[in-house]
């Protein structure tokens, strides 16, 4: 059974990740021939002072976007969590967002922001036809909202599910004993979601090294290099400029940075696959 | 997302600027027509790729069909792409050696990338033999298709140069004339601004549009040689002091409030630019000929009232460029794949000379409104009924052929390594977070690279 799997694993992710390898020690314009370049690749990226730029603006996007999604994902999930039926229909409204692709969300978004022909303009409402995508701090604003409107939905979901699974009898015993819902969300539900949150931080953190397409289509890494994220990078590095070997650089990097990203969380959660309900 | 000169193919607006940006993320694959194989040239048969968008990609249909109508033996198979879905596939495709027969491109940087790796054809040889071929394309359309001294492509289709256009009305509010100089520009901005119209609409988020402002100014103030020496690797041709000097105009005007405002999030591809300069919100713009089809088309009777006014770009005063000079697409061009077989070649020749430039093409084109890169383009002027075409269409003919020299865009010019390094810089110049002398700095590390 495991042998399949492991033969599309080698094909499609041990393969590609050592060729990425060894393009990051070669020279290469992607047309013509590969020749060997030792370090010197790997001695411009990490010299390149456009990298602790690209580096943080990669961590900066991380961080915010999971703080704006877990607490508003969270609650969400909480809220859908009921059996009422008007919230199996709020929850598919909810859902939207994650059904359209990230190039279209960019596409409208961009559009709508538009400082002369977009919403503000054309509703003549002044704070909002601001120059949202040409100053610096707004448009990392902006792929913050952006990303946190379209992937919120996919973790509230998650979180959903996890509520459910907390036994009821926990919280009639906390209402026995005069505890209110606050109270109850705190001692009760977040506890209980450890290893949801640890799951979809998991998944927003190691996913947000990957936005690329949202990014590239909403602000190409504008203004300047603003919201020029690691795989923006590689991208332009290996696709526009014609240097796969620094692109290749970037990459690994890229994998380096998720492998130890996840490592990270599944500590912080601890490795024990003990129950959660544990103690109860 | 990047792109026409090579971006005149978004010509045709909204819907096509959204499949281009869908596209750009590979979410749009290539579309085949009839018995293609969607391969590339190692199957049978000679293969040609070209780019969608109306009423290029008509033409070239059409020119497909004429060609194997009438060679039913040795019929071309063609591929279609959008222009930045085309512009990543066609490396890939021809690096792994599953190119077309027939490489179209823009020349320049990009051709002799592939020249370098050895990928297309010289076609000197051939343009010797079919002298009367050559003798009827504009001479200037050749230099993007020259490297090393050698003809590696075909120059076809059109040539767009780029255009100082003007909203007559936006002149009449304020009372003034059309600038005729760099001084004048800089004289009108207040006035416009003054009235709350914005001197000079722009899409800067696209960055090849603000990179058509320093291809003028580097003319006007230092003649085409300031640039020729970049292009052929002198070191620190950037911080010539006339290149210097246009870095510094540029960022006068920048800081005089000459750009609408919000111009860095403004982008080409929603032909927004476009918009600002027919809806009256900025009096002037900078942009390819290839504007002139999208503006009649959606800008109402912004053109058809005759309010659209356009001239060359204006001298500098006390500039070394000649004010006749323009800079913009010499033209497109058709490469022929060396790692094709001889028969494929062959084909591909032929298509090159019956079916490309004939009497046919060059009709069509000048009824979509360009100029194509033939000199017998100018007789087909006076078939045109339109009045508002015809004389637009003198303009451009007149630019291309009496320029005396037609300078390629700096993007496509340089290598692709190069390109990158410049437009990120352009973007950070406009925005005044770098100096004249930090973009200089920049540049002359990729001289030659």
């Amino acid at each position: 059974m495991a042998l399949p799997a492991l033969a599309i694993f080698v094909v499609f992710g041990v393969v590609p990740l050592v060729g990425v390898l060894l393009l990051s020690f070669t020279q290469w314009d992607g047309l013509g021939a590969i020749n060997a370049a030792g370090l010197s690749n790997w001695r411009t990226v990490l010299s390149d002072p456009g990298l602790p730029h690209s580096l943080f603006v990669t961590f900066e996007i991380m961080i915010l976007s999971w703080a704006v999604q877990t607490p508003i994902s969270l609650l969400l999930g909480v809220f859908l969590a009921g059996r009422q039926r008007y919230r199996a229909v709020l929850a598919v409204l909810y859902f939207v967002p994650l059904l359209l692709s990230s190039a279209a969300i960019a596409i409208t978004y961009k559009a709508l922001l538009d400082p002369n022909f977009g919403l503000g303009a054309g509703l003549h409402l002044d704070f909002l036809a601001q120059d949202w995508l040409g100053r610096d701090h707004l448009a990392l604003g902006v792929v913050i909202f952006v990303v946190s409107w379209q992937f919120i939905p996919f973790h509230s979901l998650i979180y959903q599910g996890g509520v459910r699974q907390i036994p009821t009898t926990l919280y009639e015993a906390a209402s026995i004993d005069g505890a209110g819902r606050i109270r109850q969300f705190f001692s009760i539900t977040v506890p209980q979601l450890k290893y949801t949150i640890i799951t979809s931080s998991t998944l927003m953190v190691v996913g947000s090294l990957t936005f690329f397409d949202l990014i590239f289509v909403l602000t190409a890494g504008g203004p300047g290099d603003a919201t020029r994220v690691l795989a923006l990078d590689m991208y332009k590095r290996g696709f526009q400029a014609n240097l796969m070997g620094p692109a290749s650089v970037i990459a690994v990097l890229l994998v380096l940075i998720g492998l130890a990203l996840a490592l990270l969380l599944r500590r912080l959660g601890g490795s024990t696959t003990a129950s959660q309900q544990e103690g109860a | 997302m990047t792109t026409s000169r090579r971006n005149f193919l978004r010509l045709s607006a909204g819907s096509a600027a959204m499949a281009a940006g869908l596209a750009a993320c590979g979410t749009s694959g290539p579309k085949s027509t009839g018995e293609s194989t969607g391969g590339g040239a190692t199957g049978t048969g000679a293969t040609y790729w070209y780019l969608t968008g109306q009423p290029q990609q008509g033409l070239r249909e059409a020119q497909v069909k004429r060609f194997n109508a009438a060679n039913p033996d040795s019929a071309l198979k063609t591929n279609t792409f959008q222009n930045d879905a085309f512009k990543q596939k066609i490396k890939t495709a021809i690096g792994a050696g599953e190119g077309p027969t027939l490489i179209w491109g823009w020349g320049g940087g990009g051709l002799k990338s592939y020249v370098d790796a050895g990928q297309v054809e010289d076609l000197t040889s051939w343009f010797g033999e079919n002298a009367a071929l050559k003798e009827s394309i504009f001479p200037s359309a050749f230099g993007a298709a020259t490297v090393g001294g050698k003809i590696y492509a075909m120059p076809v289709e059109t040539t767009t140069p780029i255009v100082l256009f003007y909203n007559r009305s936006a002149f009449e509010k304020i009372g003034a004339e059309p600038p005729q100089s760099w001084g004048d520009i800089m004289d009108l901005v207040p006035k416009f601004n003054d009235k709350g119209i914005a001197p000079f609409s722009l899409g800067g988020q696209s960055r090849w549009t603000s990179m058509m402002w320093l291809e003028f100014l580097f003319d006007r103030i230092g003649g085409t040689e300031v640039f020729q020496n970049i292009f052929d690797g002198k070191a620190n041709g950037w911080s010539d002091p006339s290149a210097i000097k246009a870095l510094e105009e540029m960022q006068k005007l920048i800081k005089a409030g000459g750009f609408i405002k919000g111009f860095s999030s403004i982008t080409a591809d929603s032909n927004a630019d476009q918009a600002l300069l027919y809806t009256g919100k900025a009096a002037m713009m900078v942009h390819g000929a290839w504007t002139y089809g999208g503006m009649k088309a959606d800008g109402g009777k912004f053109v058809t009232d005759g309010k659209l006014g356009y001239m060359n770009f204006p001298p500098v005063d006390g500039g070394k460029g000649d004010p006749s000079t323009t800079v913009g697409n010499p033209g497109q061009y058709l490469s022929i794949s060396a790692k094709a077989s001889d028969a494929e070649k062959q084909v591909a020749k032929k298509f090159l000379a019956t079916s490309t430039l004939d009497d046919a093409s060059v009709d069509a084109w000048v009824k979509a409104g360009s100029i194509p890169v033939v000199k017998s383009s100018g007789e087909k002027l006076a078939s045109v009924t339109d009045k508002f075409d015809a004389e637009w269409l003198k303009f451009v003919y007149d630019t291309s052929s009496k320029a005396k020299t037609f300078g390629q865009s700096w993007d496509q010019a340089l290598s692709p390594t190069a390109a990158a390094t410049l437009l990120d810089n352009i973007a950070k110049l406009f925005q005044l977070s770098i100096s004249p002398q930090q973009f200089a700095d920049s540049m002359n590390g990729v001289i030659g690279k």
